[in-house]
């Protein structure tokens, strides 16, 4: 009886935010590409830097984004993707396992809804986006499902390109726009990574 | 002087080294010589808008980008050149082959060929249509010059007739 509660109270799913907070507060020297709508304000809202690139449009190209400025220079870059934005551009996945970056984190949070224009359903429901990357030929792949502590540690120290299937609930935290202007968002960004640049 | 040549030229001298591409029949000897040469960074992509995205990554992290694409490339690519590229000003080589243009076989190729100059032009995107090779030489160069110092994607457009 006690296990099988346990059981149900761990398969509770986490809140996007909680989960973008708990691996926001692991990480530490990485660069990040936050996709756009929520995913954005929330990591904005829990925590800021300069290594945080905020997507404000261009639905879909954060995995693109990210893989580009993996081959474009050797720090680390974990890309926070939502599962309408990965299905709109799925032959990323295709071109990232190709090129094997190895210092690329492709972490998609997969609420199975268009969460930021009112929660309708994806057909992430129905097919499992983890086990496409496994079929495309990812070889580091990670699950989170249940709520309480995501340990980040072994996927920073995994090789890349990882792929990181996220499930969260569905739903939005109550938060703000994010009060920067898009050459505030990218100039800063760029300049971080121009002057930590490692050789 | 040989057309292809002359774009693979401008492109070294413009200092782009970073390049996404989808193939078009008119590029494929300059796909060669890019994937042959050993300081561009050559990644073949799935569709234009990825290669965009990708190119936009690469960007920030110090590289000088392009893309080499057909135009109906560019049909694919809007909403990334307006909601990324234009609204955090990223600067990017757009070369074209432009099908569609005086001497097509292939009627598909009619209706893209000829927005192709309009959807520029309503993204309020400059380009340049060199006709021969000596001008695609000068041309390529000071594209490149716009965008980076404008922060702005520039066209090249290049016709049937220029191969
Ligand atoms: C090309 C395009 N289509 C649609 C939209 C509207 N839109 C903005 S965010 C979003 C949902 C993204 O869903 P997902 O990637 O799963 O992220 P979530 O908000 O669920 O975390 C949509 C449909 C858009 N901005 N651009
Ligand atoms: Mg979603």
């Amino acid at each position: 009886m006690i296990l099988e509660f346990s059981r149900i109270k761990l398969s509770e799913k986490m809140e996007r935010i909680n989960a973008i907070k708990t691996i926001a507060n692991q990480i530490d020297d990485e660069l990040v590409v936050c996709n756009i709508g929520f995913p954005s304000r929330e990591l904005y809202q829990v925590k800021d830097s300069p290594n945080h690139f905020y997507m404000l449009g261009s639905m879909g190209m954060a995995s693109s984004i990210g893989l580009g400025l993996a081959i474009a220079q050797a720090r680390k870059v974990i890309v926070f993707d939502g599962d309408g934005s990965v299905l709109m551009n799925l032959g990323s996945l295709v071109t990232i396992y190709n090129q094997a970056p190895e210092n690329l984190i492709l972490v998609v949070i997969d609420n199975e809804c268009y969460g930021s224009t009112g929660s309708q359903c994806t057909y992430a429901s129905t097919v499992d986006l983890g086990e496409v990357a496994q079929s495309i030929g990812f070889k580091n792949n990670f699950k989170f499902s249940e709520s309480g502590e995501i340990n980040f540690q072994p996927v920073l120290e995994a090789e890349g390109p990882i792929f990181v299937h996220l499930k969260v609930k569905a739903g939005n935290a109550d938060v703000p726009i994010i009060d920067m202007t898009p050459e505030e968002i990218i100039s800063r960004f760029m300049k971080e990574i121009k002057e930590k640049e490692i050789k | 002087m040989d057309s292809t040549q002359a774009v693979y030229q401008a492109l070294k001298e413009a200092g782009i080294n970073f390049i996404v591409s989808i193939p078009c029949v008119n590029l494929s000897k300059l796909l060669e010589m890019v994937e042959c040469d050993s300081k561009i960074t050559h990644v073949p992509v799935t569709r234009e808008e990825e290669g965009f995205g990708i190119a936009a990554g690469a960007y920030m992290g110090g590289m000088k980008p392009a893309i080499l694409m057909q135009n109906s490339g560019l049909g694919n690519s809007v909403n990334v050149l307006a909601s990324l590229y234009q609204l955090y000003k990223i600067p990017i080589l757009m070369v074209m082959s432009h099908r569609g243009t005086e001497g097509e076989f292939m009627s598909a190729q009619i209706p893209m060929g000829n927005a192709t100059p309009r959807v520029l032009e309503s993204l309020e995107l400059p380009y340049f249509k060199p006709s021969t090779p000596e001008k695609a030489l000068k041309d390529i160069k000071k594209a490149w010059e716009i965008s980076e110092s404008k922060g702005v994607p520039v066209g090249i457009l290049l016709e049937i007739t220029f191969w």
